[in-house]
């Protein structure tokens, strides 16, 4: 069993997510400490990918402004295995199947174990393909992190059944960024979850604002948010580590 | 527990978010009931023949087969097709069954822009709505048929993102999915993406194959010694080469775009090049780097322009029933010169790639033996950017 649960012992979780390296790793590490400062209690570190089919826009840039400044997985658990030395807060990956699959899973997934990595988050990797994956990820102790989405109906029971770790939940159709609103019926996705397993679920997809926040984690486990996060970073490195402790602050704050 | 469908080998499979997956396995249980139910057979049919103008032609190639002085050359003229490619063979099939599974929107990518038109063109004739992705470099490259596609009634979107070409412009369709689903149908334009889309464009395009055949048997008496086709994602080429996979005499030979050669970066020769990794639902065989980052691939043509291979060729070449071959930019080129002043015929960049190798291997093999060239479609949309090419600049 991997740290994540104790994500959840502390209250409603607050999940940051960021893309490593944008626009430098420094910046990243400074955020992330930020982060923990500010009463995060799960990361989540995006390892960046060319061509990151379930982003906005927000996160697409954001990965390719990490990508021109030349991160690579490699460089990505150097900054992990730094932050590991600093702090036993949760933290898991979120990248693409093909960042793994490339470094190879029995590799990626041993590293993972060495630096502390809890779960790996993998949007193009669906029930039937995790497979792939699991036997390395069980190898090593690492969570593989499923996601349920507002189109997955029929799928719920199964997905939630072989859960491990936490389960997130897409709030809405489409990619990541922020909402001024969020329709889906997450009510009931939830009960269907809650008769089918224990694992902690938080909700992610759209969240921007402490209401949302607070909305989304009374009925859930938690609240993940990405692109709203990015966008602070993204007005520029200096000071970006202590707009995002203020964000995060607030954000804890109102779970 | 892992999932077996739709896999070639250890390629393909259903790699995609999980908001999608009901998309596609609705997609799947609706071809499965449709693929053999006669009303269906028989309106598609109807649609190839009244409306796309099949069977296209085997022409016989009689000053090109003299000219090389080796094996005779036959083309299987898929450039006569409504809308001026195979695209449309796929198309027709999509769409009919999207209307079938009462979907009222078409989406799709398109790189050369053959299949945005052809798409654009269904879902005028169905009475769909239709929008098309193309990567921003693409809309330049081929402005004619950003207008056609705007003509046909579509919403043409240029894809900023990335490279700005056809990978791109897959991404773009494919968020576009994960906002609206209930409504649309994403018609993917190659024999690549999650299952069951490599299975459905290659049953709807293996009808190729099935002409060839039966035309050169009426022609010849026999099967050909060799099937020429290019190779981008692979739709042309696995509708020419899949009635004759298991007639293990005849060559099957894909040409890939290698751009400005395989040993620059700047080429788009998948199997020359690129190797096992998963992207755009689909494992097979991509140009990436050491990461798995996705490699900015080029190829002058914009159809070709694209860092995967469909799985089905990836696995056709790990059991070595089919070869593939890199095609430079500047052999293309020639060759799309050589067709037009030869035959008097102008191929697509893209089938010019296949038109080049057979040049190579032509004049070497015996006169009694025979190639069939696929030409999947017709090279009008090029002129502009092959003068450009050479040096010369076409305004109007």
């Amino acid at each position: 069993m991997s740290n994540i649960h104790k994500a959840f012992e502390n209250g409603k979780a607050f999940i940051p997510f960021i893309t490593c390296g944008d626009p430098d790793l420094e910046t990243t590490k400074n955020c992330v400490l930020e982060m923990v400062r500010a009463g995060a209690d799960l990361i989540e570190l995006g390892i960046p990918f060319s061509d990151p089919t379930a982003e906005g826009p927000v996160i697409q840039e954001a990965n390719e402004r990490a990508l021109k400044g030349g991160v690579t997985t490699d460089k990505v658990f150097d900054l992990v295995k730094e932050l590991r030395s600093k702090t036993d807060i949760p933290m898991v990956f979120m990248t693409y199947a093909n960042v793994v699959f490339s470094y190879g899973q029995d590799k990626f997934l041993s590293a993972c174990k060495e630096m502390g990595i809890d779960g790996i988050i993998l949007p193009d990797l669906p029930y039937e393909e995790k497979e792939e994956f699991l036997p390395d990820c069980h190898k090593y102790g690492v969570d593989l992190i499923s996601l349920i989405a507002p189109t997955s109906e029929n799928r719920i029971a199964m997905i939630a059944k072989e859960a491990e770790g936490f389960l997130y939940i897409v709030s809405s159709l489409g990619v990541t960024g922020t909402r001024s609103e969020i329709t889906t019926d997450l009510d009931s996705i939830i009960r269907v979850v809650r008769e089918n397993t224990d694992i902690p679920c938080a909700i992610g997809f759209g969240i921007s604002t402490p209401e949302q926040a607070a909305k989304m984690a009374a009925i859930s486990d938690g609240a993940i948010v990405g692109s709203a996060i990015i966008k602070l970073i993204a007005q520029g490195k200096d000071g970006a580590p202590e707009r995002v402790f203020e964000y995060v602050q607030s954000m804890k704050n109102a779970l | 527990m892992t999932n077996p469908k739709g896999r070639f080998g250890i390629h393909g499979g259903q790699y995609m978010p999980e908001t999608l997956m009901n998309a596609v396995i609705e997609l799947e249980e609706a071809y499965n009931r449709f693929k053999d139910d006669a009303d269906f057979k028989r309106e598609l049919n109807e649609l190839f023949n009244d409306y796309a103008g099949r069977p296209s032609r085997l022409y016989y190639a009689k000053k090109m087969t003299e000219d090389l002085g080796g094996a005779k050359i036959y083309l299987k003229r898929e450039d006569l097709n409504h809308t001026g490619a195979h695209k449309i063979n796929n198309v027709l099939g999509q769409a009919l069954l999207a209307k079938k599974m009462g979907k009222t929107r078409l989406i799709a990518e398109t790189g050369a822009g053959q299949h945005g038109v052809a798409t654009a063109t269904a879902a005028a004739l169905m009475g769909m709505e239709c929008v098309v992705f193309m990567g921003e470099e693409d809309t330049k490259r081929q402005a004619l048929n950003v207008y056609r596609m705007r003509l046909l009634g579509a919403e043409v979107i240029p894809v900023k993102t990335g490279t700005a070409t056809l990978k791109d412009a897959v991404s773009e369709a494919t968020r576009e999915w994960t906002k609206r689903i209930s409504d649309t149908h994403y018609c993917l334009g190659s024999v690549m993406g999650p299952h069951p889309f490599p299975t459905i464009v290659r049953d709807f395009q293996a009808v190729i194959s099935s002409e060839i055949k039966s035309q050169l048997m009426e022609k010849e008496g026999r099967l050909p010694d060799a099937v020429l086709a290019c190779v981008g994602g692979g739709s042309n080429a696995i509708g020419s080469f899949y009635h004759f996979i298991e007639d293990k005499n005849v060559r099957l030979i894909g040409c890939e775009a290698a751009g400005r050669g395989v040993d620059t970066p700047e080429t788009a020769a998948t199997i020359a090049t690129g190797r096992e990794g998963i992207f755009h639902g689909m494992k097979s065989y991509f140009c990436q780097d050491e990461f798995g980052q996705i490699a900015p691939v080029y190829s002058i043509s914009a159809g070709l322009d694209y860092p995967g291979i469909g799985p089905e060729h990836a696995y056709l070449h790990d059991i070595g029933r089919a070869e593939y071959v890199p095609v430079t930019d500047e052999e293309a080129v020639r060759a799309f010169e050589y067709l037009a002043k030869t035959e008097g015929i102008i191929p697509a960049i893209e089938s010019a790639h296949a038109v080049a190798y057979a040049r190579q291997i032509a004049p070497s093999m015996g006169k009694d033996k025979i190639i069939v060239i696929t030409l999947s479609g017709r090279g009008d949309k090029d002129c502009a950017a092959i003068a450009r090419y050479r040096g010369e600049d076409l305004s109007e």
